[in-house]
Formats: structure tokens, C-alpha cells, sequence
């Protein structure tokens, strides 16, 4: 990868979109990418639609605006669909990542005409297997990684097991679950069928 | 790691005696993160969790005044209710440090990116340095506390990052480590101080008419001394970093015919348009300006001289009819120095409105207009209004 990545997410607030965006930027960093990643701020309160942004490149990013033609979309929240122009500006070649039980099929209708790649993933259920409770960023993390190829999916787990050691140095409990919760989402990225809870 | 980072790790590094703050947005995290590496025992800095911004600034300049090396960090309308207290500490002669994550003054309410903070704040005898990206925020608040403790200078330092655009974006950084940093910033000596019981002083007495202009004037020269001690301690800093800096940076703008004059985040996305059009052989430069105060109008004329249209960006507007702070203090120097390029001034960026790439080439493209026809349109222009 020598050309400028560009990644824009969709999420709701509190759903960690934000942190999703920021999290990749940081283990880009650490294989040792030029990165950026930043928020957009509206009105903030939980469940209001919000959007995050990435950059990764092996050049200087000096750039500092948002991103309206972005390589990659990642969904969040799928009822997001309905309200937000998901699919505006995604580059020919790129694709969309979308956070739903639904097949890429079911969803075509609801895209605007949007004809590229579309790729999905139930973190719903990888958050059921692994974690417990409905963290989706950390499914839709490991699911980005694995369709733009930035990294090595075993190099990015390297990379997150420092990084969520370093964060849940007074949880180590909470590891686990991450880490089973990023490589099944690893594994369970569909493009066109559904995911089962096959890791269990 | 975020500018907010950045600031909070040079905080860590400086270890400043005392920090009195109070939050606003974008610069809470800031004595957020302060407070949990003081929590940790990373860093010893005394913080004072105060009731309000007027009372931040007053408190910060207690504690400078008492001869402890201070600072404090805010936004937007906090530094609006520091106003009074800025004015003081500024004519106390008192060399604290203050983080400003620029973002607009209200109405409307609206939390993002603008310089109308502490451009408001230009004229409190603060001395000003504003940074494009992370890097910078964090390289010119290592060098604040030298510049404001000189005994040329001895005036507080306002250091400056765009809110949310630099302050929220995790980027790439060069961090130094702690042992040179403590070095270069060196300790606190405070040469007159509250706290000497050899001194007995009273700080900030009632002037009357026959001294009080005379205290201004020193004031002022104080001001102007800062130039030089900005540009020697900036080279100190680039023997120890290997990164330099001056009262302005000068991108691909010494041969150019049309130059843009801004501040800020938004310098690196015009340095990419630059670059876009030197690849169309169109002669395009930049000129970003990093210390506001003291102004360095003669020099930024003299950059500005061989260039035949020049676009003054202001990401600020200050309603006087005319332009903003930037636009109306450069085109004064420029006229003092004779320059013959044509001159706009753009209002761009407000409450933290986008400025793309393209927007910038379409910037230099009215620029070679103007080079050719004049200014026919408006003298002052907003860039990315919605019609």
C-alpha cells in the first residue's frame, strides 16, 4: 500500500465510531503508517448520527479537511441507512462495510444506487460469542482492517492485544472477549452471506 | 496521539508548578489528561480545579506572581470571561503560559474550529503562536516558557491549535524526550516575586496619569523585544529538535506570483493545493503565519514582495466592515512597505466550516485573475458561503 487510504465512518453517538476511527489510526501508527484520524462534531448526545474520518498513507499527510471521496465507508448503525447518504463519494474500486444481520442482497435497495463492493458483518452476534454486551466498533475494526488490507490481519492482533493491555491495564478481564471478538469478526467479514456464531 | 495529547505530554515534560483550569470545549481534555498524570504521579504540577475561566486566569496569575511558574488552558467563550483578568496579567508583566484550542465566540452557539477567540484577545498584550498541526502545537508550547520569561520580554505566552481539527485528530509526532526537554525549559528564577521576603512589592497598585503611559510604553517595548528572543529561542530549539521555526513559514512563496497568507490547520491542505498547481506550472505559494503577537508586519511585507496577487485568509471575522485582524494588519504593512501586489482579504472557516483542497486552488485561481485584471470584485470576500 503506498497511496493514500481514506475512510469515513458512520456511527451513532456512543456507539464508539469515533473511538473505531481514532483506534485504527493509532495501529496504523504503530506499524509505522502516516495516519490521521478525526471526528466531525455536531451536537453531541447519544444516538445522534455522527461521523469520524482516517487517513493512512506511507507519505506526509498534511491535510486537513474532511472526507468526501473516501476508499472505504463503514456503517456503524444500519438504521442509519435510512437518514444518511452512506454511500456519497465512495471512489471507484472502493467499498462499504455495513453492520447488520442482513445480507448485502437485502441491503442493495437501500443504497442509493450504489453499485461497488459491498461488505457485511453481524456484530451483534460476534458481540454476543465473545464479549456480552453491544460493543459494535470493536467487530467493525477488525472488519475495515481485514477488507482495505492496511495491515496483516496477525500483525493488527499483535498491534491491539498491546494497545488493549495497555488500555485495560485495570480490567484485564475485558481482554479476552476483545480479542476473540476481533478475530472472529476477522474471519466472519462476509460479502454476500450471513455470519453464525461458529466460534463457540 | 491528538494535539490535545500533544499539549498535555508537553505539559508532563515542562512540569509546571501550578495549573489552575476550567473546562470548555475542545480544550477539556487537556487539564483532563493533566489531572490523571498528576493522579498517577507522572508528573507534581499543583492543579487548581477553579469555579470559573475569570477565576482560572486570576488564580494563574497568583500563583505566577508568587514566583511559580503557571498555566492554564481554555476555549472560545472561557477566554472571553478571562478577558479582564488577561489585560493584568499581561501589564503585571507576568510570564504565564496558556494553551488556547481555538473555536468560535457564540452566537450562534457552535463549538468548532475559529481564530475569533483569541483574536479578540490580540490586542491584551499577550504574545501569540499559532500551530498548523500537532507537531507544532507541542514544539512552540516547549519553547513558550523561554520566550516569556526572558528579561527582554517578560509577558505572557498564548499557545494556539485549531479546535477538534488539530486538537481531536490523533496524528503523527516527534516527541522529545523529558531530560532535554527540562533542560532547554530550564527552572523558574523569577527575578521579582510575591513570595521574597528580601522584596517587600505590591503588584498591580493604582498608576497615576504621570506614569501609568510610561508603563504602556514599556509594555510595548517588551512586545517588540519578543522578536527577537522568539527567533533565538526557536534556533536553540531547532539545535535540540532538528525542527526549525520563525515568525512565519515560507512554502514554495519566494518565487511565487500568487501567494495565500494564512493561519493554522488549514495551511497544510493549501500546502497540497500548492503543490497540485506547481505541477501545473502555476507559480503558487503559502505563507503561513505562526506568531501573531507581536506582529511581524515588516518582514511578512518584505516575504510578500516580489508576488503579483496575494489572498490575506482570515478564519475569523471582526465585524468591522473592512476584514479580519490579519487581513487588516498585513495589507497596513504591506502599504508601509511599498509592496505592489494586489491585495484581498478572505473570511474563511468560520465555526468550523471546511476548507478543502480544491477550495484553495479555486483561491489562487481568482488570485491569477486579479494578477492580470485587478480587483474587480469585493476587496473582502467570504470563501465556502452557501449562496
Amino acid at each position: 500500500m503506498s497511496e493514500l487510504v481514506e475512510i469515513r465512518w458512520h456511527g451513532r453517538g456512543g456507539q464508539g465510531a469515533k473511538t473505531a476511527a481514532l483506534l485504527l489510526a493509532d495501529v496504523a501508527f504503530n506499524i509505522g503508517k502516516h495516519v490521521q484520524g478525526f471526528p466531525e462534531y455536531g451536537p453531541e448526545r447519544m444516538g445522534a448520527p455522527i461521523t469520524a474520518y482516517d487517513r493512512i498513507s506511507d507519505q506526509e499527510i498534511r491535510v486537513h479537511s474532511n472526507i468526501y471521496e473516501p476508499n472505504y465507508v463503514a456503517v456503524v448503525d444500519e438504521t442509519l441507512l435510512h437518514t444518511v447518504d452512506v454511500t456519497r463519494g465512495i471512489k471507484k474500486g472502493g467499498a462499504i462495510l455495513i453492520n447488520t444481520e442482513r445480507s448485502s442482497e437485502e441491503l442493495m435497495p437501500e443504497l442509493n444506487g450504489y453499485e461497488g463492493r459491498i461488505y457485511t458483518i453481524d456484530a451483534k452476534k460476534i458481540c454476543d460469542c465473545t464479549l456480552g454486551q453491544y460493543f459494535p466498533n470493536t467487530p467493525m475494526l477488525a472488519a475495515i482492517v481485514k477488507i482495505t488490507g492496511i495491515m496483516e490481519p496477525d500483525r493488527f492482533l499483535e498491534e491491539m492485544k498491546k494497545s488493549l493491555q495497555h488500555k485495560f491495564a485495570r480490567k484485564p478481564e475485558v481482554l479476552e472477549g476483545n480479542m476473540k471478538a476481533l478475530k472472529m469478526a476477522l474471519e466472519e467479514v462476509r460479502s454476500n452471506s450471513k455470519t453464525g456464531c461458529s466460534q463457540n | 496521539m491528538s494535539g490535545n495529547e500533544a499539549v498535555a505530554h508537553a505539559i508532563r515534560q515542562i512540569n509546571p508548578d501550578v495549573m489552575p483550569a476550567f473546562p470548555i470545549t475542545p480544550s477539556t481534555e487537556i487539564p483532563q489528561f493533566v489531572s490523571n498524570m498528576i493522579a498517577n504521579g507522572e508528573v507534581d504540577t499543583e492543579f487548581i480545579p477553579v469555579e470559573s475561566e475569570h477565576s482560572a486566569m486570576s488564580a494563574a496569575m497568583g500563583s505566577e506572581a508568587a514566583g511559580a511558574r503557571t498555566i492554564t488552558a481554555t476555549s472560545s467563550c472561557g477566554l472571553a470571561l478571562m478577558w479582564e483578568v488577561l489585560y493584568v496579567a499581561a501589564s503585571s508583566r507576568l510570564p504565564l503560559v496558556m494553551t488556547v484550542v481555538n473555536r468560535g465566540l457564540t452566537g450562534p452557539l457552535n463549538i468548532n474550529a475559529e481564530h475569533s477567540d483569541s483574536m479578540g484577545a490580540r490586542d491584551s498584550g499577550w504574545i501569540q503562536i499559532y500551530a498548523e498541526n500537532n507537531q507544532e502545537v507541542y514544539d512552540n508550547l516547549l519553547q513558550a516558557y523561554r520566550i516569556a520569561e526572558h528579561t527582554d520580554v517578560k509577558l505572557p505566552v498564548m499557545i494556539c491549535q485549531d479546535g477538534f481539527i488539530t486538537s481531536h485528530a490523533v496524528e503523527n509526532i516527534e516527541l522529545m524526550e523529558d531530560e532535554p526537554v527540562k533542560k532547554f525549559v530550564g527552572s523558574y528564577e523569577p527575578e521579582h516575586y510575591l513570595l521574597n521576603q528580601n522584596e517587600v512589592m505590591a503588584l498591580g497598585p493604582y498608576a497615576t496619569s504621570p506614569y501609568c503611559m510610561e508603563a504602556k510604553r514599556a509594555q510595548a517595548q517588551a512586545m517588540m523585544n519578543a522578536k527577537q528572543v522568539i527567533l533565538d529561542v526557536a534556533k536553540e530549539y531547532e539545535a535540540i529538535s532538528g525542527r526549525s521555526y520563525g515568525f512565519f513559514e515560507e512554502y514554495r512563496s519566494e518565487d511565487a506570483d500568487f501567494v495565500i497568507v494564512a493561519i493554522g490547520s488549514a495551511c497544510g491542505t493549501i500546502k497540497d493545493a500548492v503543490d497540485e498547481l506547481r505541477g501545473e506550472k502555476v507559480k503558487a505559494g503559502l505563507i503561513k503565519v505562526r506568531v501573531f503577537r507581536p506582529f511581524p508586519g515588516e518582514e511578512l511585507a518584505k516575504a510578500l514582495s516580489s508576488a503579483k496577487a496575494v489572498a490575506i485568509m482570515d478564519r475569523c471575522e471582526s465585524y468591522s466592515g473592512h476584514g479580519g485582524p490579519l487581513g487588516a494588519e498585513l495589507r497596513a504593512a504591506m502599504y508601509e512597505n511599498k509592496n505592489t501586489a494586489e491585495a484581498v482579504n478572505i473570511v474563511y472557516g468560520l465555526s468550523g466550516r471546511d476548507l478543502t483542497v480544491e477550495d484553495a486552488k479555486g483561491v489562487y485561481e481568482r488570485l491569477s485573475v486579479i494578477a492580470t485584471e485587478g480587483v474587480t470584485d469585493r476587496q473582502y470576500t467570504y470563501l465556502g458561503l452557501r449562496e
